[in-house]
């Protein structure tokens, strides 16, 4: 199918292009000229009009959970991708905290069939230990050849050590990074940030040293190792300041950062409401400033979902005993657009490059290319646009969101990839001349 | 006078006036079970359930007895023997006791924030009979009572809170009462029991028993629970006793007339020896009778507001 995009703003950090009210002609999904059309050009083209809009390389989210297989009643891959179309992802790297853990080449080959019609990318991330245990390291040769792109015991960290090592050892023949959930389990049994807020609240306390700790065990064992780490859903101003230092002394580390750490703190907490717990919690003021500034310096590379899906059975009990974690996929644009740009602490193309290109860098993918003749991989946002968020039409199979009914600006239109097109809720095959 | 919430969850942010009118009403309550017919008709026709899904014995004695010399109906539910070893999620539990049309809830409860979330699920009024380590409202009222009655007034007293504030529900509803009520508060017990942010709540912390009973009209000693968490937070019962445990030696060392108040089940041994425990600077039974009487003050002022 012949599809033209008129007037639309062209932005590609990367390829360092920016330009303004273009039209984007593609043909069986790929790109056939980006500039200005003459008439014939068009002729027979399904015409969209995106004036005032920007497109961009189709953003990535690297940090989801997709809960297949084991926990299909409450997302599924199929289910997942909807979701991540509709927030405006055309990839995503999914989280190995299944059940069973993708641990195996056979459980990396189902996710990606499952995802394999879809306009999302899937790329599952391996667990880094047998079963997320921390005892013997995975079959990453294996997993890796079966489509895995990096390695994680995420839900946890990587308890042991000596583990950590091995883990590291072995994926660098891979050239694979390590993806962190640092948290000191010794030191974190507890079901929010730990401060005042928690001793009002009489609710046991995750301190943030918890984080920290292993930050920096895991910046060391890089250093040493000559490893990739990548840490994720950074939430302390101490773990901003150690991934900072790490950088300085050119250790390879990266860190994302969920849109929730950015836009709220522990106060969120008063009323016991379980949508507002996660894990690493919601922290304080302090650290989300420190995390703003980590993000316009360099920092932080990314910013991620942490997508985690939960019934509402489970969700809807005592906090203590209520489930880590919120789903991301519907609301990180208009949350990032609304705490990042439109209060001026970074730029639109300092943004595309955290959603969209740098974390395809740390795993090693390849960036869309707006060069004519690539297959079009692309979102299509509007920034100014201002929408309330309603649960109800969420994608997602599970609705656990603490940002129902909240006022955001800026949203994803549409997105393309695969020679398939979503946009204003409807799939659009792109394929044939 | 009536209450400015229908429920009591806690005391973080209860008014001054509403605790007021808590303890006077007790006083009127307290006569009662002086009486040798020790019941009034206030809240015949009321349902009551108390909801127990935590162990406790005193508690749960203590507004059983307020209920039935208010005449209410009450009903006991504990977690044993009941639906939720058939699994059943905490909300249905909830929804299903409603459907028998019930007027109050007392609710204990190991997760903290639980009275709270009931008030969302439920349209009974609401009391808080302890929340893990958050607030056990009706303990801090029947101790301020027990104060106010033993020493005149709490405005300006100074009580000190000693032990596992930490891992204590008595000693945060303590602070937020007392300190309503214009006590000055402290508290003492070792560092490990004490939480990192606690001086933000305006209490001073000290960490020698001894400063502690020469500095204050009032020990408010916590129970250390030793079948709990708490056991990993000092090296032995023996340095505990030896460093924090109230003496009757150590009180007459710092030769003063303090009042010594526990929540129960005593320790022997451990935070208060048996001298003391026993001895004329407590007054844990009388604690034990105001509670129900303070129970019976908050039943009547919520179940008859409407």
């Amino acid at each position: 199918m012949k599809v033209v995009l008129k007037n639309v703003d062209v932005i590609h950090p990367e390829e360092k292009l920016n330009l303004k009210g273009v039209s984007v002609l593609l043909n069986d999904g790929a790109i056939s000229k980006i500039g200005e059309l003459a008439k014939n050009e068009i002729e027979g083209a399904k015409e969209f009009d995106f004036s005032g809009k920007i497109l961009v390389p189709g953003l990535f989210d690297m940090h989801v959970h997709l809960r297949e297989p084991g926990r299909e009643d409450e997302e599924t891959v199929i289910t997942g991708c909807n979701s991540a179309s509709a927030g405006g992802f055309t990839g995503v790297a999914c989280m190995p905290n299944t059940e069973p853990a993708i641990d195996t080449a056979e459980v990396v080959k189902f996710i990606k069939e499952q995802a394999s019609n879809h306009l999302v990318d899937v790329y599952p991330v391996a667990a880094a230990s047998l079963g997320r245990k921390s005892e013997i390291i995975s079959p990453m040769a294996e997993l890796i050849e079966a489509g895995a792109v990096a390695f994680s015991d995420d839900g946890v960290a990587i308890k042991n050590s000596s583990v950590l090592r091995r883990a590291f050892e072995y994926a660098n023949m891979f050239n694979a990074p390590i993806i962190e959930h640092c948290e000191d389990e010794s030191l974190a049994d507890g079901s929010m940030n730990e401060g005042i807020n928690s001793t009002l609240l009489g609710l046991p306390g995750l301190p943030s040293v918890a984080e920290d700790i292993v930050v920096s065990r895991d910046i060391l064992m890089a250093d040493y190792i000559g490893g990739s780490i990548h840490i994720a859903h950074i939430s302390t101003k101490n773990s901003v300041s150690l991934v900072r230092e790490a950088k300085r002394r050119g250790i390879k580390v990266t860190a994302e950062v969920t849109p929730h750490h950015f836009t709220l703190t522990d106060d969120a907490l008063k009323t016991y409401d379980t949508n507002m717990k996660m894990n690493p919690p919601l922290r304080t003021q302090a650290d989300v400033d420190a995390i703003i500034k980590g993000l316009k310096d360099g920092t932080i590379d990314c910013i991620a979902s942490d997508h985690a899906p939960h019934s509402l059975e489970e969700k809807e009990s005592e906090f203590q005993f209520a489930p880590n974690g919120i789903v991301g996929f519907e609301t990180t644009v208009g949350l990032t657009f609304s705490e990042l740009l439109h209060k001026n602490k970074l730029s639109i193309e300092e943004l595309i490059k955290k959603l969209s290109i740098n974390p395809r860098k740390i795993l090693n993918l390849p960036i869309p290319t707006f060069q004519a003749g690539a297959l079009a991989n692309f979102t299509i946002l509007d920034t100014n646009l201002v929408w309330t968020v309603d649960i109800s039409k969420f994608k997602s199979k599970s609705k656990n969101s603490p940002f129902d009914k909240r006022l955001l600006t800026g949203k994803s239109l549409a997105v393309i990839n695969n020679k398939k097109m979503y946009a204003d809720g409807q799939w659009i095959n792109l394929s044939g001349a | 006078m009536a209450l400015s919430s229908r429920h009591l969850l806690g005391l973080q942010g209860v008014p001054k006036e509403d605790i007021q009118t808590i303890l006077d009403t007790a006083h009127t309550f307290r006569e009662i079970l002086e009486r040798p017919i020790k019941k009034v008709p206030t809240l015949q026709g009321k349902t009551i359930v108390n909801l127990f899904y935590e162990s406790s014995t005193r508690t749960r004695i203590s507004f059983e007895l307020a209920e039935k010399r208010l005449s209410a109906d009450s009903i006991n539910f504990s977690v044993s023997g009941s639906s939720v070893s058939k699994g059943e999620t905490f909300k249905d539990t909830i929804k299903n006791i409603e459907a028998m049309k019930v007027d109050m809830v007392v609710v204990r409860h190991a997760a903290a924030g639980t009275p709270s979330y009931l008030t969302k699920i439920s349209s009974s009024n609401i009391i808080n009979a302890g929340d893990g380590i958050h607030e056990h409202p009706t303990q801090a009222l029947l101790d301020m009572y027990s104060i106010r009655q033993k020493l005149g007034h709490l405005e300006g007293l100074k009580v000190c809170i000693v032990g596992d504030v930490a891992h204590s529900r008595v000693a945060l509803s303590n602070i937020f009462g007392l300190k309503t009520m214009g006590a000055k508060v402290s508290i003492c017990g070792p560092s490990t029991m004490i939480p990192r942010d606690i001086k933000d709540l305006g209490v001073d912390v000290i960490y020698n028993i001894d400063e502690a009973i020469q500095d204050n009209d009032v020990l408010n000693v916590l129970r250390i629970q030793l079948e709990r968490k708490a056991r990993e937070y000092f090296p032995s019962i023996r340095e505990y006793a030896k460093y924090f445990g109230i003496t009757q030696e150590r009180l007459d060392k710092n030769g003063k007339d303090i009042l010594i108040l526990h929540p129960g089940p005593i320790n022997r041994g451990v935070e208060l020896s048996s001298e003391v425990a026993d001895g004329s600077n407590q007054i844990i039974l009388y604690q034990v009778t105001n509670g129900v009487a303070i129970r019976m003050a908050v039943l009547y002022l919520l179940g008859t507001l409407n």
